[in-house]
């Protein structure tokens, strides 16, 4: 099938008038189709506004009679997701926690759910590696002040740690030796001298056995005769690698000096029960967990 | 905008054409070739392959779901992609090379509008006559005769169409399973949707936009007529013996006694004497259709036929053709069989080394290392490992680095990792470095991590970095 040679007879169509170096453009009519379809984009466009949000008012744009919305659908899909993880929600808080690890499906969408909560609300002190800071204790190592197994971590996550808000939070306080004049400045130096032999580390071996006197006298209650820590007090082990606030010099004494003062807020205000032992799941799974 | 007089219409209205029947080498061959396409593509998805429990047994499924796609003995993953990547090239300089060689083959025989629009017009032959039958048929008022087999016609085109549709379907998911879901009503509304969607394409381009697809739609044609050249093999009149045309037997005219044969079977409308058009798809009924003119005049036959633009020119000048092979072999269509040989022995090569397992090792970078209470450091690596068979595998880790360093899995004891079959497993890998030891003082370290699978030599590597203590804090 071939299209018909098109005739191109003169014909007598108004030009527009205009010229552009001696061209001229014939007004010709617009195709039939193509005004129907300009025509049919009006009609439609008309009935566009009034079936979905489109004028502008003071406050918000006419809702139009379909009443879509897409907050609506927002809501809607997250309503979804919600009640398409309620079951498995409800089989995490009736779980052992530690049977979790037990369960592929359950574990993975405890690891999941509880990396999600874990960047919203625990990454601003811990970091969103779970490496923590200096002040901020990093959860992906193998010393935990309060314990790192599953019910440890559950614990401290549900209460917190010294707030003021649970009375069930952890609590434990170390004495400013310094501020409130426990030890004068030659017994600090000296008990730092000793508690950087605990830990190994470059000391003055003479001033380090004055100063195992004074950790006898004032520090092995909370920190142990080998330093070793208790964490049923939260007391840090002294003799290990790993600093919290510093395990330089001028670091310990000025712990010993002014003492530290950790908090942590209590989540069981703020997180459903799942979504605290998702997150107790996700961190004890970081590297650390016992 | 007074317009005195009506401006002439830029729509030509389509002018239907009603093949005729048609006997003869090229027909038959079509015959031939419809017979084998349509028998592929309804049979395939129906063809069996035993792949062990965990895997679907159909032999060509393109498993959307679990993104796999099947072929046989063959497993393609996504990330191996590139094996479609490279068919499709294939695909494609397979075209070129028939392009180059004979012109539009691809349209005259295997393209499936022309093999459904074949089948289409066949129906239309067994239900309302041949073409002399189906344009009166056409010219006729509607009535009783008319509609009943206009109806019957439809029909049958709507079931056909039916069938490919749901042949199509069969490619994506169980075909027996879908089939029983179909009839009763449970598949999913996609499946349906598809099947709807392709019984009315077929329908329509098969049954009445036929042509136009080729001449208007496809962009194919178009790309074809810059890979044809002069030595091209395209169909053609041999003007210089047919011209004049007139009766047979009178002194002066030309062999073509202007019979319209090859006009009347010619399924896209067109006149092939005006020499070579836009729309002939080289389907070579003309030719049938002169050659059996020719037999019952006593003439020599191929008045049309196969020629290039080369020959013509020869062929005018009183020199004979030349050979058909002499127009198949030529450095550019050799240069395409080269290239299409090449990927393909690459990709089947690729085949057969790929391992049946794959390994991917991110470092954590956050942080880069963690210190431990006795001072070692120790990294963080996300290991995926993917096991592509039928059957679940251990696989044994191990590191080799030249310093000592230890490796240890999260949430288990033991270096022995269990891999469901046909899944990927994600698993957080550690390695540790002693206190003060080269690795752990240094900026980081070359690693290399071996995966193998118990009880089989298949074993696989991965190379990484071990960041130590001068890489920055952690």
């Amino acid at each position: 099938m071939c299209a018909k040679p098109i005739k191109h007879e003169p014909r007598q169509v108004e030009t527009t008038g205009h010229q552009w170096d001696g061209i001229e453009e014939y007004n010709n009519p617009l195709p039939r189709w193509w005004v129907w379809v300009f025509y049919a984009t009006i009609v439609w466009g008309i009935g566009y506004t009034i079936a979905y949000p489109a004028w502008p008012l003071i406050k918000e744009a006419t809702p139009g009679l379909l009443g879509a919305s897409t907050r609506a659908d927002v809501a809607a899909e997250i309503a979804a997701v919600d009640s398409a993880n309620a079951a498995i929600k409800e089989k995490l808080v009736a779980a052992d926690l530690n049977a979790i690890a037990a369960d592929p499906a359950l574990a993975e969408f405890a690891t999941r759910a509880g990396a999600a909560v874990f960047r919203t609300n625990c990454a601003q002190c811990h970091g969103s590696g779970a490496a923590g800071f200096v002040g901020y204790p990093n959860l992906l190592d193998n010393d935990w002040l309060w314990g790192g197994t599953m019910e440890d971590i559950h614990l401290t996550v549900t209460h917190g740690i010294r707030n003021t808000t649970d009375a069930d939070a952890r609590y434990s306080e170390m004495p400013k030796f310094g501020t409130d004049g426990i030890l004068d400045e030659t017994q600090i130096a000296q008990v730092v001298e000793h508690v950087l032999a605990l830990s190994g580390q470059e000391h003055d071996a003479a001033l380090a056995a004055e100063g195992a006197i004074v950790f006898a006298d004032n520090c092995v209650a909370c920190h142990m005769e080998d330093g070793s820590g208790d964490r049923a007090q939260g007391a840090p082990r002294l003799s290990d690698a790993i600093w919290l606030y510093g395990g330089s010099r001028d670091a310990i004494t000025e712990t010993v000096t002014n003492a530290r003062f950790g908090v942590m807020p209590n989540w069981n205000g703020r997180l459903s029960e799942d979504e605290i032992r998702a997150v107790a799941y996700f961190v004890h799974g970081q590297g650390g967990g016992e | 905008m007074s317009n005195p007089d009506p401006a002439p219409s830029l729509y030509a209205a389509r002018e239907p054409v009603f093949p005729r029947r048609v006997k003869g080498t090229f027909r038959t061959l079509k015959w031939w070739i419809m017979a084998v396409t349509l028998g592929i593509y309804y049979i395939l998805p129906w063809i069996r392959w035993d792949r062990g429990p965990a895997l679907p047994d159909q032999a060509v499924l393109v498993d959307l779901a679990n993104r796999r796609f099947f072929f046989f003995m063959i497993e393609i993953w996504p990330h191996e992609f590139y094996f479609v990547a490279g068919l499709l090239i294939m695909a494609g300089l397979g075209l070129f090379l028939f392009t180059s060689a004979a012109g539009r083959v691809w349209c005259g025989y295997a393209c499936p509008q022309t093999v459904w629009t074949d089948l289409f017009i066949l129906v239309e032959r067994w239900i309302e006559g041949d073409r002399n039958a189906r344009l009166r048929l056409h010219r006729q008022v509607w009535n009783g005769e008319k509609i009943r087999k206009r109806a019957v016609k439809w029909t049958v085109w709507l079931l056909i169409g039916l069938a490919t549709g749901g042949a199509w379907i069969f490619y994506f998911t169980d075909a027996p399973t879908l089939l029983g879901d179909l009839v009763s009503g449970q598949a999913h509304p996609i499946a349906y949707t598809t099947m709807l969607v392709l019984t009315l394409t077929t329908f329509f381009f098969g049954g009445f936009a036929r042509e136009q697809i080729c001449i208007y739609a496809c962009p194919w044609p178009r790309i074809q007529a810059a890979m044809v050249d002069e030595d091209t093999l395209t169909i053609g009149y041999r003007d210089w013996r047919g011209e004049p045309r007139g009766k047979a037997n009178v002194a002066g005219n030309g062999d073509c006694i202007d019979c319209m044969a090859c006009v009347n079977v010619c399924p896209m409308g067109i006149d092939i004497r005006n020499g070579q058009q836009m729309a002939c798809i080289t389907c070579g009924l003309c030719i049938d259709a002169c050659n059996d003119v020719m037999d019952k005049i006593g003439k020599p036959r191929d008045l049309i036929g196969y020629l290039a633009l080369t020959d013509e020119l020869r062929e005018r000048e009183g020199q004979p053709p030349k050979s058909v092979w002499a127009h198949v072999f030529r450095p550019r269509t050799v240069l395409y069989t080269v290239l299409w040989a090449g990927i393909g022995i690459g990709l089947v090569v690729a085949l057969f080394l790929r391992s049946p397992i794959d390994v991917n090792v991110t470092p954590v970078r956050n942080p880069t290392f963690v210190t431990l209470s006795d001072g070692s450091i120790r990294n963080a690596y996300e290991i995926r490992l993917r096991n592509m068979q039928g059957e679940a595998a251990e696989f044994a880790l191990t590191v080799d680095s030249e310093a000592p360093l230890a490796l240890s899995l999260e949430g288990q004891e033991g270096l022995v990792v269990t891999v469901p079959a046909n899944e990927t497993l994600s698993q957080r890998l550690y390695l540790t470095a002693p206190p003060d030891s080269p690795a752990a003082r240094a900026h980081h370290s070359d690693v290399r991590l071996w995966i193998a699978e118990e009880g089989t030599t298949n074993r696989v590597h991965h190379d990484t970095i071990f960041n130590g203590k001068e890489g920055g804090d952690g």
